[in-house]
């Protein structure tokens, strides 16, 4: 032996899956629903897209290099929080507008609060409430093949009938990824497939949704409503890729039950009962500042220590 | 499915093709032989011999000294050369007798004559164990006589030989169940001539096929023996998961597994307790895997305590190329040498060598809260958040949350997509918190 030995603690075999590998896969997932929005909404659904990444990268980048930080951007953190971001928006936005949230987005709810993994609102969604409040008209026009109309969801809260098959498709006024089920589900497939996430956080979700509606949404058992509202507006997309996010959901099995169920209810009471159609980003963020309440309260029982 | 197993654990790259299919060889130790006064739990043995006596294999060369504690036997015949500090696996110096190895191979008196057990009292049974100097030889090494002395000896209903091997790359176990699976039965049979109302029952993983039929025919016609084929999952073998896998029975950091009426042997502690009361062999001799992808002949060798590890990793053919990391045991578990001039002890168990470096190669990143770790512990417990605590050094939040039930299985820190070196921290707190356990005791 020539060469010294490199010595360290146990275990001295690790796991192929990184940080970035994973985030590249969550990437990869939203790709069905990033195409279906771009052949809906056309080139400028595809100038959002890109738009909202290049400033979220661009804008990690800026911050960690005059903050004299270690350079991030690789991790592909940055690139998952602007595709969210732009899947998020309204297919005739101007780009401006989604690129102005990215900034907002990775510089002040991420960076700020100490970058990766200490965020405790998801980015992407606390920028797009940002805009929300910020640009209302704008964030809040939905057009379908150049023909400004309501969504389902404003349809369903006006006493309207709407058609579920077109929902699930994507034919719809929406956001540019939120509108296509069928494209959302192809990607959370991939996700569980990968197991990049758990079941947990989206069942229980989806589930206590559904029965919310049930028992307060003075429709009894009429399926066409009830399947009309999960797959209407963010529920599948919110569900499966941004109540999902790692860093802003407990890491305790039952504390994402108990998340979950949050969610579930807080979206039935704000799109029964508030005043705007839809209301699953807000639930999901309000849940994820709860999060370490959650996380304190289902601190699970040590093997061998269950009963005491 | 449907296999016994528990809840949690991981799946990594076995390695176990490497040397599964060599036959376990004798190696014939040459020079000098080193014999540390602790290769076990507890306190360490005193010398009974000086520099310039005549020693023969098999002699008494350390005596326990106290009750946690084991005898410590000489491998070789040969001449005591010193009684000196030397450097073990875990870094420590340690008075070791050095005898210089004549080659003779002299034995002490009925040395390997047959011995009928049914016709020994339980406690002189109890007493060939003790002088013999055996200790879990899985790697921990706790005497083995006091494992086989609970409070209540009616209370034991489940003696439990773990043939589990689940640490990558191993493969002693399994090559004595293939070539003396007879005396892994014979041990256990001594083992329950102990305990009157205990079951025996042997655990094997089921990337173990050849093994769990080889030995299953062997039992068809004991009543009180049977093989629990286990689910192939790190770590299987861990005491607490083999006990939950085979009994359903839990046991915690504060618990002795007598406490759940288990006795937990190793296989080759078995196969130890056969030698010494059946065969009048203490223990001199243990089975090492060295292996990995720098090894140019990887294999299984049946080695004298007391061997350099220089000796054994020439006996494999050397390196192909210059290692980055040697490890004494598993990849798991086992500790990271940074030299080869060390002795083979009791509770050694493998060489692994390996041509590259995994954890040099990679930086640990922020923490992203996945929960893969969370899935992975064995132990229910969570460890970004004992993570936490251990950044801080804060030694009672750590224990709040349980810190003390971690088993070091090193689980979490395979699985972290961040790289973050969990374990290596868990390690550092539980040492502060049990010494001040001590401290306040």
């Amino acid at each position: 032996m020539n060469r010294l030995l490199n010595v360290s603690s146990s275990p001295h075999v690790r796991d192929q899956v990184t940080t970035s590998n994973i985030m590249f896969d969550v990437a990869i997932a939203m790709l069905p629903a990033a195409a279906f929005g771009v052949y809906q909404f056309g080139l400028n659904a595809l100038i959002v897209i890109i738009g909202t990444v290049l400033a979220c990268v661009a804008s990690e980048y800026v911050y960690q290099k005059g903050m004299k930080k270690p350079i991030t951007i690789a991790d592909g953190s940055a690139l998952v929080t602007g595709m969210i971001l732009a899947l998020n928006m309204p297919g005739d936005i101007p780009v401006w507008i989604p690129m102005l949230g990215g900034v907002f987005a990775i510089i002040v709810v991420k960076q700020l609060y100490g970058g990766l993994g200490q965020n405790f609102m998801n980015p992407a969604l606390a920028a797009r409430c940002f805009l929300l409040i910020s640009f209302t008209g704008k964030m809040t026009a939905f057009t379908l093949d150049g023909v400004s109309g309501a969504t389902p969801l404003a349809v369903l809260k006006s006493g309207g009938s709407v058609d579920v098959a077109a929902m699930f498709l994507g034919r719809i006024p929406g956001t540019i990824g939120e509108v296509s089920g069928i494209a959302l589900l192809i990607g959370a497939a991939y996700m569980l497939w990968k197991r990049v996430i758990t079941i947990r956080i989206p069942a229980a979700y989806l589930i206590s949704f559904a029965l919310f509606v049930l028992i307060f949404g003075g429709h009894g058992l009429d399926m066409n409503y009830l399947l009309a509202h999960l797959c209407g507006g963010g529920l599948i997309f919110g569900a499966f890729f941004m109540a999902t996010d790692y860093v802003t959901s407990p890491i305790t099995p039952n504390g994402q039950i108990v998340y979950g169920v949050l969610m579930g209810c807080l979206t039935g009471l704000f799109r029964l009962f508030g005043g705007s159609a839809e209301g699953v980003s807000y639930a999901i963020i309000l849940s994820n500042i709860l999060v370490p309440l959650i996380e304190k309260a289902t601190l699970p029982k040590a093997f061998g220590k269950e009963g005491k | 499915m449907g296999l016994a197993t528990f809840k949690g654990g991981i799946h990594p790259y076995e390695g176990k093709e490497l040397s599964e299919n060599k036959p376990v060889q004798v190696l014939t130790s040459r020079g000098e032989m080193v014999f540390p006064m602790a290769q076990h739990i507890g306190a360490p043995a005193k010398p009974l011999v000086a520099k310039g006596d005549r020693v023969l294999v098999g002699q008494k060369i350390g005596e326990a000294g106290g009750f946690i504690s084991a005898n410590v036997i000489c491998s070789v015949s040969g001449t005591v050369k010193a009684v000196e500090p030397r450097l073990m696996v875990n870094g420590a110096m340690v008075t070791s007798i050095i005898v210089e190895n004549d080659g003779l191979d002299e034995k002490i008196e009925h040395f390997g004559e047959d011995r009928d057990y049914t016709r020994l009292s339980k406690d002189e049974i109890r007493n060939i164990v003790k002088e013999a100097g055996i200790v879990g030889l899985g790697g921990a090494g706790f005497p083995t006589h006091v494992k086989l002395s609970p409070k209540d000896d009616s209370k034991i209903d489940y003696i439990l030989v773990n043939g589990a091997e689940c640490e990558p790359y191993l493969t002693s176990d399994y090559r004595m169940m293939l070539e003396e699976p007879e005396k892994i039965v014979g041990g256990l049979k001594v083992i329950l001539s102990l305990f009157d109302n205990a079951k025996g029952v042997i655990g094997i993983e089921n990337n173990k096929p050849e093994g769990i039929k080889k030995i299953q025919e062997l039992v068809k016609d004991e009543p009180r023996i049977e093989v629990c084929p286990l689910l192939t999952k790190y770590p299987q073998g861990g005491e607490r998961s083999l006990i939950y896998a085979i009994t359903g029975r839990k046991v915690n950091s504060s618990m002795l597994p007598a406490d759940a009426g288990c006795i937990v042997d190793n296989i080759d502690t078995v196969i130890a307790i056969y030698n010494a009361v059946c065969k009048q062999t203490p223990l001199i001799r243990k089975i090492i895997t060295v292996t990995g992808d720098a090894i140019v002949n990887p294999q299984n060798f049946s080695v004298r305590l007391g061997t350099n590890y220089q000796e054994l990793l020439e006996a494999a053919g050397g390196f192909k190329a210059d290692p980055e990391k040697v490890i004494s045991g598993g990849p798991m578990m086992g500790m990271a040498l940074f030299s080869l001039d060390l002795p083979v002890t009791k509770t050694s168990s493998a060489l692994t060598c390996f041509s590259k470096d995994m954890v040099a190669a990679q930086e640990p990143t922020p923490c992203i809260r996945c929960g893969r770790c969370v899935s992975a512990c064995p132990s229910h417990i969570v460890p970004p958040i004992m993570m936490q605590a251990a950044l801080r050094g804060d030694c009672d939040a750590f224990e709040k949350v349980n810190g003390m039930e971690c088993m070091e299985c090193g689980s979490c820190t395979y699985v972290c997509p961040a790289k973050r070196p969990l374990t290596q921290a868990f390690k550092d707190m539980r040492k502060q918190v049990a010494a001040n356990r001590r401290k306040k005791a």
